[in-house]
């Protein structure tokens, strides 16, 4: 089975949901010409990154009711499509949330469970945390999805892996930093490497969206990545620019690479929760 | 000596460095930039980076000399205005500043140095209304660090796409865009009085100065730990004092907060908000 992926690395207008959903509607009638099953867009791409006393006027709710998620819905009945936005749950408490809509239905919601509050980051200040990391059904198989500082953490792919995610679609609003004598930013390189692992020690395909343009000195790389279970690069992105960047991903692949590499059927997970529970009875 | 190194990939610097001005001015709806020009080599980098970002028809070189300003600096702004083909004025500001030096024939120079630097500012700020453009501007993080700049002076612009860079690495990404070898090469000044330089002023090079600030700042070491990587304790001390002492100039002034919702504390939003 082939599933045609699309990444979908766009800059976005700082709390302006209207505009960025008409930028998301173009994208996806651009992606659906190439005959796309699946387009993801970056962390919070329908509102801007760093929205501080923005967060509740651009909050939306997943529902067909809701005006920004209405023409999205409907697009999902030709491709399947993953958003970024605020979410606001009906305790009026906002999440940083990625959307799996499909078929004219909200599939899947994730809320961020690691929210950056250190450095340049201040997200736990205006955002409640997520508190589930699940794998859910899709038609291309079983999916996980995970936003940015998610998947600095090891525990959620993990976990996804064995909550039976064979494709993880991870999405970023990465500022770029530590500019020095190499050819790509720090932040990039460091993105870069762990997808590759993860794909690798997962055996899984790994996927990332990461959007592009500026807020105020903020800059957002894009370099949108796709690795199949052997952890071999199937498509790159383009730095600093917004682009579409497409992979065709042959689903049997998971089969031919589990076959010589059987890392998921002998990942020993009583043996984790023992350790687990040992270390953490242990305070 | 602990080995820093400094360099910068100036390919990525650039691209990220002009696609921030282009960003920047235009969605406010502008698309022209007015940069002053003085000669040395900061200003000379913000103003060919702004050219590549913006086009040369879109961003206007001020020249703003007092009467003592060098022969040199004014040449030397000439040579990247002529470089980049760039329209440009020269507006001196000697008549509007020695009326209020005359009101006090005893004025130091810092004081004189602090009004020239707000005088400019003034006539930067007022080009940028009759240019359309927003005033870019030209301090290097060393020296906002070090705080070697006049509050409300030089300091003033709308955006500064080169204030992560380091001096030597201003150099650097100078060299690789090819800013004219005569502002390379001279000794770094505010031209604010006769034969001052900036090294001779702080009292250290900023290549010495960098070292330490990278190691402190990005690196986040201790003073101790500074010392210890091999740096002189009193050049460490009177660095971190001066980086203390002029956290004032890298902030808006606060506010004392009385109300529930306060600007700078609770009322928060990036410039960007909007666009």
């Amino acid at each position: 089975m082939k599933l045609k992926l699309a990444l979908a690395q766009i800059n976005t207008k700082l709390g302006e949901v209207e505009a960025n959903l008409s930028k998301h509607l173009e994208y996806i009638e651009k992606a659906k010409a190439q005959k796309t099953d699946l387009i993801v867009f970056p962390e919070l791409s329908l509102t801007g990154y760093v929205l501080q006393d923005l967060v509740a006027l651009a909050a939306h709710q997943p529902t067909e009711e809701d005006p920004i998620f209405k023409p999205l819905l409907a697009a999902s009945k030709d491709l399947d499509i993953v958003v970024g936005f605020v979410d606001e749950d009906s305790r009026h408490r906002f999440y940083i949330a990625s959307a799996y809509l499909s078929g004219g239905k909200v599939l899947h919601v994730h809320h961020k469970v690691y929210l950056p509050t250190y450095g340049l980051f201040d997200e736990g200040r205006f955002f409640a945390w997520g508190d589930s990391i699940r794998s859910f059904d899709t038609k291309f198989g079983r999916v996980g999805m995970l936003i940015c500082e998610d998947f600095w953490h090891a525990s959620p792919p993990y976990l996804l892996w064995l909550d039976g995610a064979d494709i993880m679609l991870f999405s970023s609003a990465s500022p770029g930093r530590g500019l020095n004598d190499k050819d790509k930013l720090e932040s990039a390189r460091w993105v870069e490497r762990v997808n590759k692992a993860y794909a690798s020690m997962f055996t899984s395909f790994v996927a990332h969206a990461n959007r592009v343009g500026y807020e105020d000195g903020l800059h957002f790389w894009g370099g949108a990545t796709i690795f199949d279970p052997n952890g071999e690069e199937l498509a790159h992105g383009p730095y600093n620019e917004e682009a579409i960047t497409y992979a065709e991903l042959d689903l049997n692949q998971l089969r031919r690479t589990r076959s010589r590499l059987p890392l998921l059927r002998d990942e020993r997970t009583a043996l984790v929760q023992k350790e687990l529970d040992r270390i953490l009875s242990r305070g | 000596m602990a080995d820093i190194n400094l360099s910068i990939n100036t390919d990525l610097a650039r691209e990220i460095l002009t696609g921030f001005i282009k960003s920047e001015i235009t969605r406010v709806g502008m698309s022209r930039a007015v940069i002053g020009l003085s000669g040395g080599i900061d200003s000379a980098l913000s103003c060919a980076l702004a050219v590549e970002a913006l086009g040369r028809d879109n961003v206007l070189a001020v020249r703003m000399p007092y009467r003592l300003s060098s022969q040199g600096s004014l040449d030397h702004a000439q040579l990247l205005i002529d470089q980049l083909g760039i329209p440009s004025k020269t507006i001196e500001i000697t008549d509007m500043v020695e009326p209020l030096f005359k009101l006090e024939p005893e004025m130091s120079k810092l004081r004189k140095g602090n009004i020239m630097a707000r005088e400019r500012m003034i006539v930067i700020y007022d080009q940028s209304e009759v240019f359309k453009g927003l005033v870019v501007g030209t301090s290097n993080k060393t020296e906002i660090l070090l705080g070697y700049s006049t509050l409300f002076g030089d300091s003033a612009n709308a955006l500064n796409p080169i204030g992560d860079l380091y001096k030597t690495q201003v150099r650097q990404l100078s060299r690789a865009m090819n800013i004219p070898a005569p502002i390379m090469d001279k000794a770094p000044s505010a031209d604010l009085w006769e034969d001052q330089t900036d090294e001779k002023e702080l009292g250290f090079t900023y290549e010495d100065a960098d070292h330490l600030l990278y190691l402190l700042v990005d690196q986040r070491y201790s003073p101790q730990e500074a010392v210890e990587a091999g740096f002189d304790k009193k050049f460490v001390e009177a660095v971190t004092t001066r980086i203390r002492r002029n956290q004032f100039k890298r902030m808006l002034p606060p506010i004392a907060k009385v109300s529930n919702r306060t600007i700078g504390y609770d009322f928060l939003y990036l410039r960007d908000w909007g666009t």
